[in-house]
């Protein structure tokens, strides 16, 4: 049986050869699967080569399941494709939406929490579980604007997705900060009702200030290393629902592959801390 | 109106406004929506630039930046797989007033779509001339060559393209030599793993256009020679076939 996953790293074009080389007990990588939707040539043999020495979660970023419309057959198609021939451990989206009338809006956007929204999100979710032919996990999201339309709380609502697609869930702990602060509630009360037995993977980021709002807004920026406030909050997380595994997510300014090792090895000690901890107590 | 319509309605209002049109009034006091904004025009923004570096380098950062902005408010992406986004930037650049001064831009853009086309086409094995020579003295008069899926080729009337273009893919060279003003033809293949480039004439594009349209080897060879009388056929199937421009043998459409 194949060790369980531990802390996994995003794994950028730029570190693949040091990526593969490297080998560390539940080790695994992360990647958008829209960048490998090709038809040939060296992405997904690079891909595959990865594959074939380490666990791989797709982590896919348009499938728009908070859209008002179906997700788009096609994509849904390739995405299942690539899950057939990578076999990956985990496959996540997002609670957002990125089309509208055909046009894709590379960004993950908000929609009101609405029963309605639910039933189609709902609607969704079951029909992407059908086509990849497993179930998926959802992630929260980040949050800048009030929106006056919500009926249903966002715990509630994604415990409700949970109860009604058989999916579980991504807890971005980053987002949960991001979206305290912006939103102004408590990031330790909203972490601690979370339902830790829906989580099936977690993701630590980095943030910046807004350029001209400053620390009022916070942005879901992935180019900066993980603040100590999220790291905080991550070992609260763990302590109370147990280990899961967790992603070190970089996407802008990527650093040497030496300092999101590093990221990723403070993850990894935490996670073995509380697996311990959990031994000892059962 | 029916909450099924409205969540329908709240996001057509909100993806108007992320490409340019008015802030949804609910949103117009909350500074954030910028963040949104900014953030779906970066991220077509970014994909241009990566998918058109060539054209970048030759106008710098800022000025592809201020046109490719314009160019997201008329063309936004329609696929997610943003490596394909862009597909007609060449021809918009071609009709840009702004980019009129730099005449050779979109002939440089469409170089570097080709390289992103190569790069994602399906895998094929390269035909190599061994089999070719088999197969030519079986029937030579009905084989037809189909060109590789990764091969990319294009006739540039009185502009150097490609020298420009291969100028600018690659690092910084000081030493290039003075560019000299002439018609230029540019093949990008991809027998293995990396997109290759070489120049070409107008012969071996005449046979490479033959051959796409399914005309046997025999006819490209006649358009081959229309184009360039004195061209040298062997050398000129040998060129093609080491770039690994062709993939297998078929029965001609047309003779």
């Amino acid at each position: 049986m194949p060790s369980p996953l531990s802390a996994g790293l995003g794994l950028k074009p730029q570190h693949f050869d040091t990526a593969l080389a490297c080998q560390s007990e539940g080790l695994w990588f992360e990647v958008h699967p829209e960048n490998y939707m090709v038809e040939g040539g060296p992405r997904l043999r690079w891909l595959e080569a990865v594959r074939a020495s380490h666990a791989l979660s797709l982590h896919g970023v348009s499938l728009s399941l908070a859209g008002d419309q179906a997700p788009d057959p096609a994509h849904l198609q390739r995405f299942a494709a690539l899950v057939d021939r990578l076999q990956p451990a985990l496959v996540s989206e997002h609670l957002a939406w990125s089309a509208s009338d055909g046009i894709h809006l590379p960004d993950l956007l908000p929609f009101p929490r609405t029963t309605v929204a639910l039933h189609r999100i709902a609607a969704n979710i079951e029909q992407s579980q059908l086509a990849l032919g497993r179930s998926i996990a959802i992630e929260n999201p980040s949050h800048y604007l009030r929106l006056d339309a919500h009926e249903w709380d966002e715990i509630d609502f994604l415990a409700e997705l949970v109860r009604r697609t058989g999916c579980s869930l991504l807890l971005d702990v980053n987002n949960v900060h991001v979206s305290a602060r912006n939103l102004g509630f408590s990031a330790e009360a909203y972490l601690d009702r979370f339902p830790g037995e829906a989580v099936s993977e977690i993701h630590l980021a980095g943030h910046t200030p807004d350029p001209t709002l400053g620390e009022a807004l916070l942005v879901d920026s992935h180019d900066t290393p993980i603040a100590p406030e999220v790291w905080a909050l991550y070992r609260r997380t763990i302590e109370r629902i147990g280990a899961r595994p967790t992603l070190i997510e970089r996407d802008g300014n990527v650093p040497a592959f030496d300092e999101l090792w590093a990221e990723r090895s403070t993850a990894a000690a935490e996670l073995q801390r509380v697996a311990e901890a959990d031994k000892v107590v059962a | 109106m029916s909450t099924a319509s409205s969540l329908a309605t709240f996001q057509q209002e909100f993806a108007s406004a992320l490409l340019g049109g008015a802030t949804p009034a609910a949103f117009a006091s909350q500074p954030a929506f910028s963040i949104y904004r900014n953030t779906v025009r970066k991220g077509c923004i970014d994909a241009l630039e990566a998918n058109y570096p060539a054209v970048s380098r030759i106008v710098g950062s800022e000025w592809f930046r201020g046109a490719a902005a314009l160019h997201v408010e008329q063309s936004p992406p329609t696929d997610s797989r943003l490596m394909r986004y862009g597909a007609d930037f060449a021809a918009f650049l071609d009709a840009f007033e702004a980019a009129a001064a730099v005449p050779y831009l979109p002939g440089v853009a469409r170089l570097d779509r080709f390289w992103t086309e190569a790069h994602i086409a399906a895998d094929a094995t390269p035909l190599d001339g061994e089999t070719l020579a088999r197969h030519l003295q079986e029937a030579p008069d009905t084989l037809a060559l189909t060109p590789h899926p990764a091969a990319r080729w294009a006739w540039f009337d009185e502009q150097p393209i490609f020298t420009i273009w291969q100028r600018n893919r690659a690092e910084a060279q000081s030493d290039d030599p003075e560019l000299e003003w002439h018609s230029e033809g540019a093949l990008l293949t991809r027998p293995g793993d990396n997109v290759q480039w070489c120049e070409v004439g107008c012969a071996e594009v005449a046979f490479l256009d033959a051959c796409a349209a399914g005309q046997s080897i025999g006819a490209a060879a006649e358009a081959a020679l229309t184009a360039q009388p004195d061209a040298d056929l062997s050398q000129l199937l040998a060129r093609l076939l080491r770039a690994g421009a062709f993939t297998c043998l078929t029965e001609s459409i047309s003779p």
